[in-house]
């Protein structure tokens, strides 16, 4: 397993997301409140480009009528036909044990650690002074 | 093999003849009947099955006249004693379910719910019922259902399904809470009330081709119950679709689950696969079962239902879908016979009372 | 047999040189029709504009999944609604796929659906120049269909005969939702024209004829109306068959597009079965009905069917026949095909270029 680091956390606020690629794979880094997640930009639907869906909240029921909406922005609907994904587990809402996208541990961490290695940053210069996402491949 | 008439089967669909008016009258209160005789009403058969049409009856199984259906005594030789009948559900499609006075169809669903008690199930106590209601006016349909429910040879709800709005609409909402408080399951019968089309392509030319779109209409309506959350807010519910063809049901599931998947948040209450939610709550009536022409595409559908629970026998008497002796679709796997012929059927229609002891267990 | 996977076979597929039977151009707006409309109907257009049998001046009567239905990815990045620029439908659809033919169906704006039949027809004549100016003479990968005014027999006719000659037109473009069942004689003379020109009916998904989505009446969901597109297929195919369409017409060809296929084998048992009985009343069927099915009718595959048993896939093709799948994205649609990923099954190469290019050669008779 190699450790990547791929973006200056500063980069990625909360609520937003990029699209890094790595390795040969374009994978999604989201921030989510402060928390980062990695997943394979790759619906296992039909491939579409899952990490480019829209993120929603998820939209739950009791019963007809009622809607409890919760957790904005955490569900990935693949720009594709629409299925849900969970950001933090990769797994399809309606079909959680068959279907689901390949997602990454990820970290942050300081420059200064960084730069002692063994990371790959090939895109560019690490400073002592920021903090790093990385993410194992 | 055990012969089918053996296992006593539970016959879940037979229709007795359409009331005529003049039958009617006993059953109608004064009011009711004095507007039925002052205003000629009559000729009530719903227009889904003309009378004369191959169709609506087996030639051995016509009256006087050409009536379908015939009498009791003739219900009791092709059907009941033929098959070793244990119990037997008449579901008596009368316009009144297609009637647009809430009231005039409320008045009449009552008069034919008490003419089956008093001249089909008094006379034979294998027999049972559905209830008819007057399904646009689900308060009026609710009293019917309550006023009905205390005798237990009433053991389901009819509707159409060919109705004047989606099955699962709220407005209907009553009449499945009244269903599975008495333990009634909903059945949905084949017909329409034709307040429309009974396609969205519009009207058809022929009574073959209004009867092959049934099958659309039981896959609309199943998906309405469905998407509207029905069995989410009545858990115990349960609905027969009677008469409707049953092998376009795997298809119909496939296409469901791949359209829950996309459109989920627009019903969020469909908290489970459609596929799921029918095994539980949606049984099908056997006949007229639209059998694939060899054995082993039969095998095939039946594998693709992908459980044994869901079918359930009936004779669909007297309408022509089987001839001679072939009551069930050849090659049935002998397991499914027993299940199809009794098990089923007992667990849907709790109120039958049927009860298995060892003798009955093949 | 190779059993090669489609989902890994993109040069494959390059090399195949698929058709794909249905991909939706879109008007960049309703300007762009201006060119080929007179003066009489651009006023007509922005004075009362597009009037169907729905709620809304601007929208759907059930709002769609997604923005113009399209897939979130589709909008040209040089602006402009999905479908509705060339150089990115070559870009993100055509080159990477290797769609050798592409047969365009233009569904918005409807000629056919208009309220005002006679602004109806000019629509279509606009639509047809439109396609042919914009999309088949820049692109010859692009072939069109012929959108008529349907409801209006005559006028259909016109039309296919007036845009027939451009060797660009494949096939006559109809929807589902007819003003009454379309095997009714009102549309034979279209039937008649079809098999005049040798061009193929693509009866595709959708069309507003006011009537309700359902037998039943009209459902609440997107989630139902998105599913009786499919099912209004069946009823459908019925009338072609029980009015005797194909008896009459036995040389017209008939591709049912955007409406699935799971349901095309439990439909002609069950015609099969009826027509057996009820013969009486239509003694002009001379065959059952699954003969006629099996002789004329293609099923485009898109959406395709998704049996959580892939082995049941095998199973319906078998039940359809191989020759009658043709291959349809609905690109740029929400709920599109990928052609390399949407079979999930392993297909022979035979099967593969049964599919998705030799069936659809036959039907639409391509070169
Ligand atoms: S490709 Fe993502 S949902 Fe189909």
């Amino acid at each position: 397993m190699t450790r990547h680091v791929v973006a200056p956390s500063a980069e990625i606020a909360p609520g937003s997301r990029k699209l890094v690629n790595v390795a040969g794979r374009s994978i999604g880094i989201f921030n989510l409140g402060g928390e980062f997640f990695a997943l394979l930009n790759r619906c296992p639907h039909q491939g579409g480009s899952l990490c480019l869906g829209e993120q929603v909240g998820l939209v739950l029921s009791e019963e007809p009528g009622q809607y409890c909406y919760s957790r904005p922005r955490e569900m990935l609907r693949c720009p594709w036909h629409g299925w849900e994904f969970d950001i933090r587990t990769g797994q399809s809402w309606c079909d959680p044990k068959r279907m689901r996208t390949k997602s990454y541990p990820v970290t942050v961490e300081p420059g200064e650690a960084l730069v002692k290695g063994p990371y790959q940053a090939d895109i560019f210069p690490v400073s002592i002074e920021a903090d790093y996402v990385v993410i194992d491949l | 093999m055990t012969e089918f008439r053996d296992l006593g089967p539970i016959d879940c669909d037979l229709h007795p003849p359409t009331p005529r008016m003049a039958e009617l009258l006993p059953y109608l209160d004064p009011h009711w009947r004095e507007v039925m005789l002052s205003r000629g009403i009559d000729g009530l058969e719903l227009a889904s099955y003309p009378p004369g049409s191959p169709l609506s009856a087996r030639p051995e199984w016509r009256g006087p006249g050409g009536r379908p259906g015939g009498d009791l005594a003739l219900i009791q030789r092709e059907v009941l004693d033929r098959w070793g009948t244990r119990r037997a559900i008449l579901n008596c499609l009368h316009g009144s379910m297609a009637m647009f006075s809430e009231d005039m169809a409320a008045a009449l669903a009552r008069a034919v719910n008490d003419w089956i008690a008093s001249e089909w199930l008094d006379r034979d106590a294998r027999l049972a019922a559905s209830i008819l209601v007057a399904a646009r006016s689900p308060e009026l349909a609710v009293a019917e259902i309550e006023r009905r429910a205390e005798d237990a040879r009433f053991v389901q709800v009819l509707l159409l399904a060919g109705s004047e709005l989606p099955l699962g609409r709220r407005g209907h909402w009553p009449i499945y809470a009244a269903a599975e408080r008495f333990s009634l399951p909903v059945g949905i019968h084949a017909g329409s009330a034709f307040h429309q089309p009974m396609t969205s392509v519009g009207w058809p030319s022929y009574v073959v081709e209004d009867y092959v779109s049934q099958a659309t209409g039981f896959q609309h309506q199943l998906l309405s119950l469905i998407g509207e959350g029905v069995f989410t807010r009545f858990p115990r519910l349960k609905v027969v679709l009677i008469e409707s063809g049953v092998t376009w049901l795997p298809g119909f599931l496939w296409r469901a689950n791949k359209e829950w998947r996309a459109l989920r948040p627009e019903v969020p209450w469909v908290d489970r696969s459609p596929i799921e939610i029918v095994r539980e709550h949606v049984r099908l009536t056997l006949q007229p079962f639209d059998s694939p022409p060899d054995a082993s595409a039969l095998a095939a559908v039946i594998g693709q239902l992908g459980s044994d629970d869901l079918l359930l026998f009936s004779s669909d008497f007297p309408h022509w879908q089987w001839d001679g002796e072939d009551i069930l679709p050849k090659a049935l796997p002998e397991v499914l016979r027993s299940r199809i012929a009794l098990d089923n059927p007992r667990q849907t229609y709790p109120r039958l009372g049927v009860r298995l002891g060892k003798e009955c267990v093949s | 047999m190779s059993g090669a996977v489609l989902e890994r076979s993109r040069t494959d597929a390059a090399r195949l040189g698929m058709v794909d039977c249905d991909i939706h151009p879109m008007l960049r707006s309703e300007r762009a029709l201006f060119p080929y409309l007179a003066r009489r109907w651009r006023d007509e257009l922005e004075t009362f504009g597009l009037r169907t049998r729905n709620p809304f001046v601007g929208s759907f009567a059930f709002p769609k999944a997604t923005p113009a239905l399209s897939r979130r990815d589709s909008w040209p990045p040089a602006g402009g609604p999905p479908g509705s620029d060339l150089s990115f439908m070559r870009a993100q659809y055509l080159d990477p796929y290797g769609i050798e033919t592409g047969i365009l169906q233009t569904l918005i704006p409807s000629g056919k659906d208009q309220r005002n039949p006679a602004f109806g027809a000019a629509l279509c004549a606009a639509l047809n120049d439109w396609q042919i100016a914009e999309w088949t003479e820049p692109e010859p990968r692009l072939k069109a269909a012929i959108t008529i005014p349907a409801e209006d027999a005559e006028a259909s006719v016109a039309e296919i005969e007036r845009s027939a000659p451009k060797s660009d037109f494949v096939s006559i473009f109809l929807t589902t939702r007819t003003a009454e069942p379309l095997g009714r004689k009102r549309y034979w003379p279209i039937f008649a024209a079809a098999e005049r020109t040798g061009l193929a009916l693509g009866i595709h998904t959708g069309g507003s004829n006011g009537l309700p989505m359902t037998p039943g009446g009209w459902p609440s969901f997107y989630f139902e109306e998105h599913m009786a597109n499919a099912f209004a297929m069946q009823p459908l195919l019925a009338s072609l068959v029980l009015e005797g369409v194909f008896e009459a017409f036995p040389k017209l060809r008939v591709v049912l597009i955007e409406g699935g296929f799971a349901w095309a084998p439990a439909l002609a048992w069950r015609l099969d079965k009826h027509w057996a009985r009820m013969r009486p009343e239509v003694p002009h069927v001379r065959h059952p009905p699954s003969f006629y099915i099996r002789r004329q009718v293609w099923f485009a595959t898109q959406p395709v069917e998704e049996p959580p048993d892939r082995a049941d896939l095998r199973t319906l093709i078998d039940w359809i026949g191989w020759e009658r799948l043709v291959f349809a994205s609905d690109y740029p649609h929400w709920d599109m095909d990928d052609p390399q990923r949407a079979f999930k099954l392993a297909l022979s190469d035979g099967e593969t270029q049964a599919v998705f290019r030799d069936n659809a050669r036959l039907a639409y008779r391509l070169p």
